[in-house]
C-alpha cells in the first residue's frame, strides 16, 4: 500500500525572514483580546465555582430533602419503599405511630448516610408519596468530620425553595411545590 | 536645622538619597506590580480571569481583584525553606541571585527621570562613559546566570547556565552594535547628551529628533536584542519546561527564588526605561519648551509622568510581546542573532555614518 503524503508548502522569503509582520498580526489579535477583556472581562467564560455554579436541569439529582404537607409534617408515612430499593443502603429509617390514626406511620428515625449514596435517584422513584425529593440544588457538601454527611431527618425536612442557579439555562424553572411536583423521575409535571 | 540642609547639599548624600528614592519608590513597586500584570494581563490575553483568589478573612475577604497576590506571594517565599541541594556549591548558589539581582538594578544609576531643577537632576549620576557603563553592567549579569548554573550541582541548571550565557554573552555583541548608529547620531555615549539631543528638532520646531525616528532600525534591533538579554519569551531558551524546567534557577526556592524572580522583573523595568531614553526622548516632552511661563517644577513633574508612562507602555508592549509569540528554538535564537541582526546592525552603522556624512 502506498502511503498518502500531503506535502505542506513551507512559506520562505523576505517577509517571513524577517519576523516582524507575523509578530504584528499575532499582537494585533492578542491586544484585541487584551482591551476587550480590560474593559469588562467580556470573552471570559469562566465560572467562578463557589460563587457562582453552574445551571442544573430540574431533574438533576442534587442532595435529599424530604418534603412536608401543609400542616408541617412529613410526608413520608415510613413505608420502608426507598430503605428497601437503595442499591447503597444508605437509608436508616424507624417507624413510629402517627398521632393522626389515618396517615398510621411517620419516621421516628430517617438518616440518609450522604457519604454512601450513589444520587441514583431510585428513592425518589420509590416513594409513593412524593416525600423524599432531591431537586435541592445542592451540588457538593463538604465537611471535615464523617459524622455530618449522616444527615438525619430535621436535616433534611426542608421546604421547597426553587433553584437559584438559572443564569445560563432557558429551561422553566417550577415556582412552586405544587408546580414541580414529579413524575416518576423527578421531571416537573407541568 | 542648618546641619540637616548641609547634610543634605552633600553630592554623595544626594546620590544615596536619589538611590533609595529610586528603588524602593519607583523600581521595586513597579516590579512588584509586574509580576502580578503578568499574570493578570496574560489572562485577559487568553480570556481567562486570572489569579482573583487571595483574600483577607478578616476583611469580609477582601479580594481586591487580585491585587492581594503580590502579598501572599511575597509572604510565602519568605517563609518558605530555603533549600541547597547537595553538593552544591554553597558560595556560589548563596550569591548567584543577587549578581542578578544587582546587575539588574544598576541600570538605573545613570537614567534621567525628569528634567533638572536647577542644581538638582533626578539622576543619580551622569557619568561620562554613559551606556558603556550599561553594556558593562549587562554583562556582569551574566555572572548570576552562569554562577546559578555551576553551582546548583544540578545537570538541568548547568545546561540553562550554559545556554543563559551564550545567548547574554552572544545578544550583547547586538546591543552594542544597534546603539552605535544612535551613539553617531547625537555625537555621544553619555546619556544627558544623547536625551538633550533628542530636544531638538527638524524643520523649525515641527518633528522632535527623537531616537526611533532618527534610527528606527535601531530601535528594532536594540528591543529585540534587549529581549533577548533579559532572557524572556520569545528568546526564553535558558528555561524550557519540557527540555530542562526552570534551567539555571532550578533549584533556588524561598527568598532567593524572588530573588532571581524580581531581578527579571526590574530588567523589564530596565529593558523599558533605555528605551524611553534613548528612542523616545527620555524625559524631555515634544514641544513644552513653547510653553515658555512653564515654572520649572511643573515641567519637571510633567517629565517625571511623561516618563513614567511611557516606561509603564513599553513594560505592556514587553509582556503582550511575551504573550504573542512562541518561543525560539536555542538554535534558532543564535541564527537570528548571529546571522540576521548582526548583518543588519552593521548594515544600519554603514548607512547612518554614509547619511551622517552626506547631511555634513
Amino acid at each position: 500500500m502506498e502511503l498518502k503524503v500531503k506535502t505542506v508548502k513551507r512559506v520562505d522569503g523576505f517577509q517571513e525572514a524577517l519576523y516582524l509582520p507575523a509578530i504584528f498580526n499575532g499582537l494585533k489579535l492578542t491586544v484585541q483580546h487584551f482591551f476587550r477583556n480590560l474593559l469588562g472581562a467580556k470573552d471570559v467564560v469562566t465560572i467562578q465555582y463557589p460563587e457562582e455554579q453552574r445551571p442544573v436541569s430540574p431533574r438533576w439529582r442534587g442532595r435529599h430533602r424530604l418534603t412536608r404537607r401543609e400542616d408541617g409534617f412529613l410526608k413520608c408515612v415510613a413505608c420502608y419503599m426507598c430503605e428497601t430499593i437503595c442499591p447503597a443502603q444508605c437509608i436508616h429509617i424507624d417507624a413510629g405511630d402517627h398521632p393522626d390514626f389515618s396517615i398510621e406511620k411517620y419516621p421516628v428515625v430517617f438518616d440518609i448516610d450522604e457519604l454512601r449514596c450513589v444520587f441514583c435517584g431510585l428513592c425518589v422513584e420509590a416513594c409513593p408519596k412524593q416525600a423524599i425529593r432531591m431537586d435541592t440544588g445542592v451540588i457538593a457538601m463538604a465537611y471535615s468530620s464523617r459524622k455530618r454527611f449522616d444527615y438525619t431527618r430535621d436535616l433534611l425536612k426542608d421546604t421547597y425553595t426553587p433553584n437559584q442557579r438559572t443564569k445560563y439555562t432557558n429551561i422553566p424553572l417550577p415556582k412552586t411545590e405544587d408546580e414541580a411536583l414529579p413524575n416518576s423521575r423527578g421531571i416537573p409535571s407541568s | 536645622m542648618d546641619v540637616l540642609i548641609g547634610i543634605l547639599l552633600i553630592p554623595t548624600v544626594q546620590a544615596v538619597l536619589k538611590i533609595f528614592v529610586i528603588i524602593f519608590a519607583l523600581v521595586m513597586p513597579l516590579a512588584t506590580v509586574l509580576t502580578l500584570m503578568e499574570r493578570k494581563w496574560s489572562a485577559m490575553i487568553q480570556d481567562r480571569v486570572g489569579p482573583n483568589r487571595a483574600n483577607i478573612p478578616f476583611l469580609n475577604n477582601f479580594r481586591g481583584r487580585g491585587a492581594l497576590h503580590i502579598a501572599a506571594d511575597g509572604l510565602k517565599s519568605f517563609f518558605k525553606e530555603d533549600f541547597i541541594p547537595e553538593g552544591a556549591d554553597r558560595f556560589l548558589f548563596t550569591i548567584a541571585p543577587y549578581f542578578g539581582f544587582a546587575a539588574a538594578m544598576a541600570t538605573f544609576a545613570i537614567i534621567p527621570f525628569a528634567g533638572p531643577i536647577g542644581d538638582f537632576t533626578f539622576q543619580i549620576t551622569d557619568v561620562k562613559p554613559g551606556l558603556l557603563y550599561i553594556f558593562a553592567i549587562t554583562s556582569l549579569g551574566v555572572y548570576g546566570t552562569v554562577l546559578a548554573g555551576a553551582g546548583s550541582n544540578s545537570k538541568f541548571a548547568l545546561l540553562g547556565g550554559t545556554r543563559a550565557s551564550a545567548q547574554m554573552l552572544s545578544y550583547e555583541v547586538f546591543i552594542g552594535l544597534s546603539l552605535l548608529g544612535v551613539f553617531m547620531v547625537y555625537e555621544s555615549t553619555q546619556i544627558s547628551v544623547i536625551v538633550n539631543g533628542q530636544n531638538t528638532y527638524w524643520f523649525g520646531n515641527l518633528i522632535p529628533k527623537w531616537g526611533v525616528l532618527t534610527q528606527p532600525i535601531a530601535f528594532f534591533l536594540f528591543f529585540t536584542a534587549m529581549i533577548a538579554e533579559t532572557k524572556r519569551a520569545p528568546f526564553d531558551a535558558p528555561e524550557g519546561e519540557s527540555e530542562i524546567v526552570a534551567g539555571y534557577f532550578l533549584e533556588y526556592s524561598g527568598m532567593r527564588f524572588a530573588a532571581f524572580m524580581l531581578a527579571e522583573y526590574i530588567a523589564l523595568v530596565g529593558v523599558s526605561v533605555l528605551v524611553v531614553t534613548l528612542f523616545f526622548g527620555g524625559y524631555h516632552i515634544p514641544w513644552l519648551h513653547l510653553w515658555e511661563s512653564a515654572p520649572q517644577w511643573l515641567v519637571s513633574l510633567l517629565q517625571f509622568m511623561k516618563f513614567t508612562i511611557f516606561t509603564f507602555f513599553f513594560c505592556w508592549l514587553q509582556l503582550q510581546i511575551r504573550w504573542t509569540v512562541p518561543k525560539f528554538r536555542f538554535d534558532q535564537t543564535m541564527a537570528l542573532g548571529w546571522k540576521k541582526l548582526l548583518p543588519v546592525a552593521l548594515g544600519n552603522v554603514v548607512v547612518t555614518a554614509f547619511i551622517i556624512l552626506i547631511a555634513n
